[in-house]
């Protein structure tokens, strides 16, 4: 009876320290749903779904505040990535966060640009260069098309462009959806001989 | 037998071996064969796309107005080492703007416009006096700066390529003569009529890398290339160099087909030629590395196929990079009656353009005008029924129908496994595929939407690391400020600091009145 009260307790003993040693030593700092549903979602830290940015979004979805279908930049393609990871049902887009649009990116017109530097500290992703009573300019490559630096603009002199393609970053579309191509395009200066 | 890869691909070419699929086409090559290459003549204009490769377009260093020289740069390009542009004829920049740039998107890109003064004069070059005692590291910067691409059509810059080759060390130099896409003949002629240019390539090639040998790979079709090849080796002397004929089976000019044909090996998945100890160029490309290292000139020129049933004299011609297509076309006898459509590349792997004020690009192999007779009525496309005919002649022995099934429904995750990155859009399948789906034209679409996607994901990572350096530099800018004021505000509460302010503006008045008087 003793030997098994004395055993017990000394087992219990050794793995309240085994677990509470690997508790320690095996500790995960960020909830990896939370990145993984980060992962998803397309940074562009707009605050359209109400958070301040995705990753408090990210953590709001994973702690169940929030649901999936606040996201419009991600859109359709992006609540249903979530909807498979979290083996939930995709949701329509909440009209109420705004709707599913093109990429855009911000243009400054500088000639209209007073330096006032609020756009600058709008920028979530620091996507604006310029110093007070000096030209900004937009970083086009790193502009995420959030809109936040439009509001805070006094002289209204910044506007959302669509991205445009390039032949470099063209994508060939699917099989009959693309533009009908004529038959040879001929040459001014060379007639054809055949109509 | 269980031997090293890198060590069984030494004997490439001593037997020939098979590739899974592919298929016998009619050849259609001997009606562009007739005439002798010709030069073609000066445009009244160039169009050089600043778009010639993969990736982004170079960027320009002219102005509009200035004046330059032959082989002069007019665009610089970074990225993998080799896309510089060169002006292809002495002359002044009337402007650099939007135009057709022969793409299969079809949209215009940017282009040097460049008014040539009709004197071809070339800007100062520095060619190798002797390249047998350059240093191999030198040969490879003169190739970089050459801005030379393979010519046989994926326009991969070869700096790249040889300096890949050379810092992972191969054994043998495939020269690729293989030009089993019908109806070309750019590289047959080049073979026939300037041999020797291709050896002292693979020489100075060959010299660059540090391989041991060289096989020159032609098809069994080209009678007089042997001869010609033969008879330029003798002339150079040149060791280490064979001459192999393969068997014409369509894609046997792959470059993955051509190394499985010589050494019955195939490149893994994902990798490349390197891995086996083997560097594969294009013969043209060969000949425009002897160019640029024996007589200093970059690539503005190469050999084009005008051909097809569309034009009154299929032959072939040296054209300089930027030419209008119509300059090309009307040397060759411009159209016949017949004459429907303009094709760049061949009728498997070429895509259709819309205007022949198209200029000629790097990539440009053949120029085929196709008459009423040869373009099919498209077809209705019928659902797939799963017989199998596709993955038959699959070279790169996928699974064709498993690819289109993924592709149509954006499974892109199992597109990948299912191999699309290792289709090589042959057309095999489309080709012989009955219920006649565009099936490459699907393949094309999902390798776009995966470098899309993938380019998405690239630009979220980066917005999330800006994004992240933005909180952490405010939250630290927050902290400084608070712990400012903490100390202002301890500094205002304690006793001693009081005291000692008061002592200090006792001390200053008493200086100022001290000056004072």
């Amino acid at each position: 009876m003793f030997a098994a009260v004395l055993s017990f307790t000394i087992l219990s003993i050794l793995f309240g320290l085994g677990l509470g040693w690997s508790a320690r030593r095996f500790r995960v700092d960020s909830d990896p749903v939370v990145d993984q549903i980060d992962a998803i979602l397309p940074q562009t830290q707009c605050g359209q779904c109400n958070y301040p940015g995705c990753r408090p979004y990210a953590e709001a979805i994973a702690a169940g505040d929030a649901p999936i279908n606040q996201c419009p930049p991600g859109g359709e393609a992006g609540i249903r990535a979530l909807a498979d990871l979290l083996g939930v049902e995709a949701l329509p887009l909440n009209p109420e966060n705004g709707l599913e649009k093109p990429r855009t990116v911000a243009i400054i017109d500088e000639a209209a640009c007073i330096g006032c530097t609020l756009c600058i500290q709008a920028c979530p992703v620091d996507a604006i260069l310029g110093a007070p009573k000096l030209m900004h300019t937009v970083i086009a490559a790193e502009c995420t098309g959030c809109d936040l630096c439009l509001p805070p603009c006094p002289v209204d002199c910044i506007e959302m462009v669509p991205a445009e393609p390039t032949a470099g970053s063209w994508a060939r579309p699917q099989p009959g959806h693309e533009t009908a191509r004529p038959l040879i395009g001929w040459s001014a200066d060379l007639p054809p001989g055949a109509t | 037998m269980l031997t090293d890869p890198r060590e069984q691909a030494r004997l490439a070419g001593t037997r020939l071996h098979h590739f899974h699929g592919g298929l016998r086409l009619r050849h259609n090559k001997k009606i562009s064969c007739t005439l002798p290459i010709e030069r073609c003549a000066m445009p009244e204009r160039f169009y050089v796309p600043l778009l010639q490769h993969i990736g982004q377009e170079a960027e320009p260093l002219v102005t509009p107005g200035q004046r330059v020289l032959k082989g002069e740069v007019l665009g610089f390009f970074e990225h993998l080492g080799s896309g510089h542009v060169h002006a292809p004829t002495s002359g002044t920049v009337s402007g650099i703007g939007l135009h057709p740039i022969s793409h299969p998107s079809g949209t215009q890109g940017r282009c040097v416009i460049l008014e040539p003064d009709g004197l071809d004069r070339w800007t100062e070059r520095n060619p190798v006096a002797d390249w047998r005692a350059t240093e191999p590291e030198e040969l490879r910067r003169i190739i970089r700066g050459a801005g030379i691409v393979g010519l046989g059509g994926a326009v991969f810059p070869t700096g790249f390529k040889v300096h890949e080759a050379s810092r992972r060390g191969i054994h043998t130099l495939i020269l690729n003569g293989a030009e089993c896409e019908p109806y070309i003949s750019c590289d047959e002629m080049l073979m026939r009529e300037l041999p020797e240019s291709i050896i002292l390539g693979a020489q100075i090639l060959q010299r660059a890398v540090g391989a041991e040998r060289t096989v020159i790979a032609i098809e069994d079709q080209m009678g007089a290339v042997q001869q010609a090849l033969q008879a330029a080796l003798r002339a150079a002397e040149a060791e280490h160099i064979d001459i192999v004929k393969v068997t014409t089976i369509y894609p046997e000019g792959g470059e993955k087909q051509l190394i499985q044909v010589l050494t019955g090996l195939e490149v893994p998945s994902g990798g490349r030629p390197t891995d086996l100890g083997l560097l594969c160029q294009n013969v043209a490309t060969a000949t425009a590395v002897a160019r640029a290292v024996v007589e200093g000139k970059p690539l503005v020129e190469r050999i084009v196929t005008v051909t097809g049933n569309g034009v009154r004299r299929p032959r072939n011609l040296l054209a300089a990079i930027g030419t209008p297509i119509s300059d090309l076309v009307r040397q060759s006898g411009g159209y016949t009656e017949h004459a429907a459509r303009l094709v760049l590349g061949g009728p498997m792997m070429g895509y259709p353009l819309n205007s022949d004020a198209n200029p000629v690009i790097k990539a440009a192999n053949c120029i085929l005008v196709l008459s009423s007779e040869d373009v099919r009525a498209p077809q209705p496309e019928m659902p797939c029924i799963r017989c199998g005919e596709c993955a038959r002649v699959c070279p790169a022995m996928l699974q064709p129908q498993q690819l289109h099934w993924t592709v149509q429904h954006g499974l892109w995750e199992e597109t990948v496994a299912a191999g699309l990155p290792d289709c090589i859009e042959c057309g095999c399948c489309a080709f012989v595929c009955p219920s006649h789906i565009p099936l490459v034209d699907w393949y094309r679409h999902g390798k776009a939407e995966l470098r899309r996607l993938a380019a998405e994901h690239a630009a979220a990572d980066a917005a999330r690391r800006r994004f992240e350096a933005r909180e952490a530099r405010l939250a630290r800018l927050e902290a400084e400020r608070r712990q400012r004021m903490e100390e202002k505000k301890r500094g205002l509460r304690s006793k001693h600091a009081q005291q000692e302010r008061i002592a200090a503006a006792v001390q200053r008045a008493r200086a100022r009145r001290d000056g004072e008087s």
